[in-house]
């Protein structure tokens, strides 16, 4: 009975969520571009193999795109699409992960410091303000260079330098909500403060949390892009920003080899376009002041 | 202590302090202290219900808010069952609260438009930790929501408030107030936001529960005529103190203090020949950081003399169980 409640209540909230959200075009382009990057980053390494030319196929290095290899050769004579494949799996990994680490210290920090309040938050948001103006690329590139460059570095990295904002948002949305009467009364049944802060306002600040999220996931990726860009990123692992770094470190520009600078950047462009898209779109939905009259 | 008393209220005293500005702090001003309560005594009896009336602003919420220590007093002392409220510790308020319960003015801020009502319900017994067991926890959230008057209870459990009109949701409210068996209910305006076709059910179902639980209330109200149709007992509160206390009929029959006698000549009365005995008071409630010297109602009333300036009235029992705060009376 209990459980057949909690399916009910869960496709409740889904259905009336998605019929909000399909009238939101471009959330719908959006959510289309990530669904295709995000088989790509499942299916796509069993289907295209990455291998560097043997010396017996000297004359598949740095080749145009032709019938064989859709998106051409770079100087090891390796795939380019299969690169793009593959680091579409890093991208995302990393984009998520270290967007899930920004969340969880943004919320943490923002609800206790807005629910707590004096010196608390007077302490936390001093704190917040310190990430907020250190300039977040050197102060990446510094840690990166001091922890070493792997993959669960380049997530941390990037999670602790990008939550500030996140923190600010939530703490002025709690600021709001700890006001409302429901608190009051959470209050007079007994309630302890962490209750208050865990099942109150939590829920009260969720959408924002989940639209933010979806942004923040566009900001990490492109950090990741930029690191991995400039030298920071895990060389064992290709990315994005590997290949465009490897094409850039090669010369591609310069001999012309546009086949392996376009590819890696548009996947980066569409990727962090439909984040943004599905961001602003969950924005609209879960935030009822934004949304639109109903035609 | 009285047995029959449930609570009894002794020089209760809410003070807050405004917020000075910078200035202020640098020349080291005193800091101005809104006197929202300024000393207020009643008793409650058991099973009784005793309004709290008075103009928006004249701290009748606070007081019932301070009861409940939902707002700290800044003075005097509150006895709940003889216990004293203010040397509580953080285990026994929470015990406390389990017996006294509030029931806010707004049902439509009132509830967390993201819990069910089942949620909603549940939560002061999973909070208190009083049944762990699902299927009780169930048959008892049920036995609330059918206690505030809702039909078919288990229909609502997957509802959210948003679903629901005022008065379905004032009835929730009651009945998240009613699921941990309360002793001891403030009611906060609580049908001030309803419309007057609901207001009666609302009304209704409180005064049944009076009858069925033993239930006690605080009403808190700005509506004389209303305080005269649910209470035993009105007390009339002005700028944080209570003027006038006794049996309802009393009251509105004969009220004895003169800023009762304006409140009550305007409440509109069919046998009464259209308005000519009606007193409108003119000026303001005074600001509750300087009140004024003397009696705090001597600039609104017209039959102020030259003592009431000076000295400030006290309650005095003017016959028996009716208190009244006045020179001239």
């Amino acid at each position: 009975m209990s459980d057949n409640r909690t399916v009910l209540l869960i496709k409740k909230k889904f259905s009336s969520f998605w019929k909000t959200f399909r009238q939101n075009k471009t959330g719908l382009i959006g959510l289309g571009i990530l669904v295709l990057f995000a088989l790509m980053a499942i299916i796509g390494p069993y289907l295209i193999s990455y291998n560097a030319a043997s010396v017996e196929e000297i004359s598949t290095i740095l080749n145009p795109p032709d019938s064989e290899h859709w998106l051409g050769t770079d100087d090891l004579g390796k795939d380019v699409l299969a690169g793009l494949v593959r680091g579409s799996r890093i991208s995302l990994l990393v984009g998520i992960t270290s967007t899930i680490i920004s969340m969880l210290i943004g919320a943490v920090i923002g609800i206790s410091s807005g629910y707590y309040g004096g010196t608390i938050d007077a302490i936390l948001m001093r704190l917040t303000d310190v990430f907020l103006v250190i300039p977040w690329l050197p102060l990446m590139l510094v840690l990166t260079a001091i922890l070493g460059a792997n993959l669960l570095n380049v997530i941390l990295v990037i999670g602790i330098t990008s939550w500030a904002s996140t923190a600010r948002i939530i703490r002025s949305q709690t600021l709001s909500i700890k006001e409302r009467p429901f608190i009051e009364r959470a209050r007079a049944i007994g309630s302890s403060n962490f209750h208050i802060m865990f099942s109150h306002i939590l829920p009260n600040v969720f959408p924002l949390i989940f639209a933010n999220t979806i942004l923040v996931t566009a900001i990490a990726i492109l950090s990741e892009t930029t690191l991995s860009f400039l030298g920071m990123g895990d060389p064992t692992r290709v990315s994005w920003g590997m290949m465009l770094h490897f094409a850039f470190e090669a010369g591609a520009t310069i001999i012309g080899a546009w086949w392996w600078i376009i590819p890696p950047g548009l996947a980066v462009v569409s990727v962090v376009l439909g984040f943004t898209f599905v961001g602003n779109a969950l924005d609209e939905v879960l935030n009822p002041r934004l949304r639109r009259r109903e035609r | 202590m009285d047995d029959r008393n449930i609570l009894e209220v002794k020089n209760l005293e809410v003070h807050f302090e405004a917020r000075s500005g910078f200035l202020n702090n640098l020349l080291s001003r005193e800091v101005p202290r809104i006197r929202a309560v300024d000393g207020v005594n009643f008793n409650l009896k058991k099973g009784e219900i005793l309004s709290l009336a008075g103009e928006s602003g004249c701290g009748k919420t606070t007081t019932g808010k301070a009861i409940l220590r939902l707002v700290e007093p800044t003075g005097g002392k509150v006895y709940f069952r003889g216990q004293d409220l203010s040397l509580l510790t953080q285990k026994e308020l929470r015990e406390f609260r389990q017996q006294a319960q509030i029931i806010f003015q707004d049902p439509y801020e009132s509830l967390n438009p993201r819990q069910t009502v089942f949620a909603t319900v549940a939560e002061p017994l999973e909070v208190n930790r009083i049944c762990d067991n699902t299927k009780e926890k169930e048959e008892r959230v049920a036995r609330a929501l059918s206690d505030a008057g809702l039909k078919n209870p288990r229909d609502y459990f997957i509802r959210y408030p948003h679903e629901l009109s005022g008065g379905q949701r004032q009835r929730i409210a009651i009945a998240s107030a009613l699921v941990l068996k309360p002793k001891f209910i403030v009611a906060d305006e609580p049908v001030t936001m309803l419309d007057l076709s609901i207001r009666s059910g609302i009304l209704k179902l409180m005064m049944e529960l009076r009858d069925n639980k033993q239930i006690s209330y605080l009403f808190i109200t700005h509506d004389l005529s209303l305080a005269w149709l649910i209470s035993d007992r009105i007390a009339v509160m002005y700028s944080g103190n209570i003027v006038e206390i006794g049996g309802a009929e009393q009251i509105i029959g004969s009220p004895a203090h003169p800023y009762t006698k304006a409140l009550v000549s305007v409440i509109p009365n069919p046998e009464r020949s259209s308005g000519t005995d009606r007193k409108l008071l003119e000026g303001e409630i005074p600001d509750p950081s300087s009140p004024p010297r003397g009696c705090k109602f001597h600039p609104r009333c017209s039959y102020a003399q030259p003592c009431c300036r000076e000295e400030r009235p006290l309650l005095r029992e003017v016959e028996k169980d009716r208190f009244v705060s006045c020179h001239l009376v």
